[in-house]
């Protein structure tokens, strides 16, 4: 490696007609002459697709008879094809990355189709651009680690022990650690859970029993984590018990599974003044326990604190068919009595659940349309006894319903501690305060932190059916690097140069994955396999002396001073 | 023949450099001026590179980031944001327009907006007219004031300035007094200025030892201030007196020191 540092840079540059997508554009023969002068250019040729076996073989020939040390491919966006590519240079032997790409068809020929000079002037500057850097690429190596085949689950809700038992058939071990008492979260509040109107208790108590059970999976009730160092494959996590004790393990990697409470409606609709205004939560405890005393009427109001229009926007997804369920509970045991779900919007798709609404409607619960701007009051008469006003939008008048019962539908919230937690792991969360994937539809269970993961409501409301979908997927994710044993990670890493660091430790505090520590000597030591590349360390240091791989100060100059048609002294 | 401005473009791997693939997936036109260099976040925008590549004469330079709340790295759009800002400042200061400089957030999937935004850039400097730093022949005066400013990007002082604003607005200074965006935005004009000033006379007296009226001539600020920022830079040793004429005393600078 260190040899090749020394090499003078004998550059290959293949430009894609990509079919007519570039050709029919770009004059690429021009492309590919006026590469050939460009300075360490050794080689440069056109090809049909480059991406196609034949354009890769052509890569791969290219190196071997023309000692080519770095190549470049003129075609489509590196955010595509850069994989293939660097496999390809891998193959015949360059450091992959000594591989650099000049983006000349959707950053060019696409977007100036009826520019063929101005596009064909662009794609030289490109090509120039990257010559420019890949003159002073380096080339780099990814580190290799072990990884711990343990997990931690934090939250022993019916996501995280899903993703235990699933872990634990896979033959790892995993620590659950969870905050209550006792094994069970939301799920041990709930009376019968839709669509199958099983009791909520029964589903629960064979995953707990399985849980506790097996050997392989440690539980730590009235437990916190208080410290997560380390990186995937390579946690170290400290906990601590109600009594203060503390205790460490290791783990590979981490599933974040702490669910979600409910907002109380404290001062909304009488909540908090009237005892016979209650969350769904309540009416589902009293449900269960058999407390329930027969109510003449019941109104249960929707959206209560949820889809607001500034603060918690958000719909909470379960609350409809929450209501619906609890009405016909309700129903069920008393068929005389009234239940009006007044709602502003009714959200009841999905396989089972719009049957659940249509048979609320069959056995006679009423559905009142309200609109947010004219919510409903409560208000209390001489003898406690409660009226509800409603503005029916339909009838275009006030209805008054007399209640001895009503019941508001609040969304999931986030934990007062969710965001302590989401600072001892770094990861983040959104705008609605739940834990926040790294992407909403490609990787919609993992953090950007690698290792790390999230399922169930901790991560967005959602029902029991999704929550448990979530865990069986947080659960592969999580198998996958503890399958592998070894990981190679990220090679695009900042660098300290000790000699020039001050020790002012800027950096350290602004990395956000907090892969930055200062060292026995007083300096910046950046931990390779937590960096994640970004760079902001390199761009911010008062010393700079933080080098960015891959994307270094020179090497960002050198495209710069190209891209002006000047050359780098 | 028409003006053609050149415009370097710096953006994100993840939100705007994907915008602007999607420009070009979309078949969405824009003017053909600009250059883009990929980086992985727009907090890797190093200042003194941005002041560079206008001094080397870029008529224009565009930075894209990932809009606030969506950065693929947390906060690094944070930082871009900070750093543009003092950017700007200190551009100020120069006689090179502020314009020639923006900052914007384009997302993955904002393709129309990558390429409306490049269009409105490409105006905009259109307006302003070549850089006069572009050419064989730039403005030996703009560019004197643009290098004050890139050294000043590089010094020490403002750089950790500019490192902590972030930190100091939200867990506080070192006391933990936490410190408001007003009050940072005053101390961050007072380094400014000193900084730019400084090195102007720095980069000043380097050229050729000038006393302190001549360099009050040249920056065209009052003798009194010029005085206070050379006792400073001597005794930080980055001056030094090179000789005295009649009763003045010429100043030079020093290589090392800082
Ligand atoms: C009123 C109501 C009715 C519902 N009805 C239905 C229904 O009929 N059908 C249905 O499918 N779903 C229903 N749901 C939704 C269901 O409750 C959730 O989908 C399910 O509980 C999500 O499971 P979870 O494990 O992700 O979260 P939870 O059940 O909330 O479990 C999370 C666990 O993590 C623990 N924890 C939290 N923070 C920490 C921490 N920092 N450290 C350690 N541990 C922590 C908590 O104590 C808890 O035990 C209802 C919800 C409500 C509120």
């Amino acid at each position: 490696m260190e040899s090749m540092e020394e090499e003078t840079p004998r550059i290959g540059v293949f430009v894609c007609h990509c079919g007519i997508n570039i050709g029919g554009v770009v004059n690429v023969p021009e492309v590919v002459e006026y590469a050939k002068k460009l300075p360490c250019v050794v080689y440069a040729e056109e090809n049909l697709y480059t991406c196609s076996s034949e354009g890769i073989s052509k890569i791969k020939e290219g190196i071997a008879k023309y000692n080519l040390n770095r190549v470049i491919v003129a075609s489509c966006t590196p955010r595509t094809h850069e994989p293939l590519f660097r496999g390809a240079c891998e193959e015949a032997g360059v450091n992959k990355y000594l591989f650099e790409m000049a983006n000349i068809r959707d950053q060019c020929s696409w977007a100036h189709m009826h520019e063929p000079e101005g596009a064909t002037e662009k794609a030289k500057d490109l090509v120039r651009m990257a010559v420019a850097k890949s003159r002073l690429l380096k080339p780099l190596e990814e580190p290799e680690i072990d990884v711990t085949p343990s997990a931690l689950v934090i939250g022993g809700g019916i996501s995280g022990m899903t993703a235990a038992l699933c872990l634990s058939n896979q033959g790892f071990k995993v620590h659950i650690v969870e905050k209550e008492p006792e094994l069970g979260g939301m799920l041990g509040h709930l009376y019968k859970l839709y669509p199958t109107m099983q009791d909520a208790s029964e589903s629960l108590n064979h995953v707990v029993n399985s849980v506790k059970s097996n050997k392989s999976i440690e539980v730590l009730t009235s437990t916190v984590v208080k410290q997560v160092k380390g990186f995937i494959g390579n946690f170290e996590v400290t906990v601590q018990k109600a009594n203060d004790e503390t205790a460490n393990f290791e783990a590979g990697t981490i599933i974040v599974a702490t669910g979600a409470p409910i907002f109380e409606p404290v001062g909304m609709y009488g909540y908090g003044e009237y005892d016979n205004v209650i969350t769904q939560l309540r009416l589902e405890q009293l449900l269960k326990d058999g407390q329930l005393k027969k109510p003449e009427s019941v109104v249960m109001i929707q959206c209560v604190g949820a889809r607001e229009k500034e603060g918690r926007t958000y719909c909470s997804r379960i609350c409809c068919m929450t209501a619906i369920k609890n009405a016909l509970l309700i129903k069920d045991l008393h068929p005389d009595t009234d239940v009006y779900i007044l709602f502003r919007e009714l959200q009841t798709y999905g396989k089972h659940y719009e049957e659940h609404y249509r048979t609320a409607q069959d056995k006679g619960v009423k559905f009142v349309k309200y609109l947010q701007e004219k919510s409903p009051r409560v208000v209390s008469g001489k003898n406690g006894e409660l009226t509800v006003n409603v503005y029916h939008a339909l009838l275009n008048e006030e209805l008054k319903i007399g209640s001895d019962l009503v019941v508001l539908s609040t969304p999931l919230i986030q934990h007062e501690d969710a965001r302590e937690l989401s600072q001892i792991l770094k990861v983040p969360l959104g705008p609605d305060g739940f834990f926040f994937e790294v992407h909403v539809k490609l990787r919609p269970i993992d953090f950007a932190t690698d290792g790390i993961y999230v399922c169930g409501t901790a991560h967005s409301p959602k029902d029991t059916p999704e929550s448990v979908s979530q865990a069986f997927g947080v659960a592969s994710r999580a198998a996958i690097p503890m399958a592998l044993k070894r990981l190679r990670t990220e090679a695009i890493t900042a660098v300290v140069h000790e000699n020039l660091c001050s020790g002012c430790g800027t950096c350290v505090k602004l990395c956000p994955y907090g892969a930055i520590e200062k060292d026995e000597k007083g300096v910046a030591r950046v931990t390779e396999v937590v960096c994640k590349g970004c760079g902001v360390c390199a761009a911010t240091c008062p010393e700079r002396a933080i080098e960015m791989r891959h994307f270094t100060s020179e090497q960002v100059m050198a495209q710069a001073l190209a891209a002006l048609g000047r050359t780098s002294a | 023949m028409t003006f053609e401005p050149r415009i370097v473009g710096f953006l994100c791997n993840w939100c705007s450099y994907a915008g602007a693939d999607l420009a070009g997936v979309s078949r969405i036109s824009y003017p053909t001026n600009i250059r883009i260099i990929r980086l992985m976040c727009s907090g890797r925008v190093e200042p003194v590179i941005v002041l560079e590549t206008l001094a080397q004469g870029a008529d224009g330079v565009l930075v894209m980031g990932c809009h606030i709340g969506d950065c693929h790295y947390i906060s690094g759009n944070l930082y871009a944001e900070r750093k543009i800002n003092v950017l700007k400042k200190l551009l100020a200061r120069t006689s090179l327009e502020v314009g020639r400089l923006r900052l914007e957030w384009v997302s993955a999937s904002e393709g129309g907006r990558f390429a409306e935004l490049v269009k409105d850039f490409v105006e905009q400097i259109k307006a302003l007219g070549p850089s006069p730093l572009a050419g064989d022949k730039p403005d030996k005066n703009i560019l004197a004031g643009v290098l004050a400013a890139k050294a000043a990007a590089e010094d020490f002082r403002l750089r950790l300035l500019v490192g902590r604003e972030k930190t100091m607005i939200d867990d506080g200074n070192v006391y933990g007094e936490k410190v408001s965006e007003e009050e940072l935005d005053k101390i961050l004009n007072e380094v400014i200025d000193t900084e730019f000033v400084r090195n102007r006379i720095y980069l000043l007296v380097k050229e050729k030892p000038l006393s302190v009226k001549e360099l009050s001539e040249r920056l065209d600020l009052d003798s009194k201030t010029v005085l206070r920022h050379v006792v400073v830079m001597r005794r930080r040793g980055l001056i030094t007196v090179d000789r005295v004429e009649g009763t003045s005393p010429l100043y030079t600078a020093l290589e090392v020191g800082r």
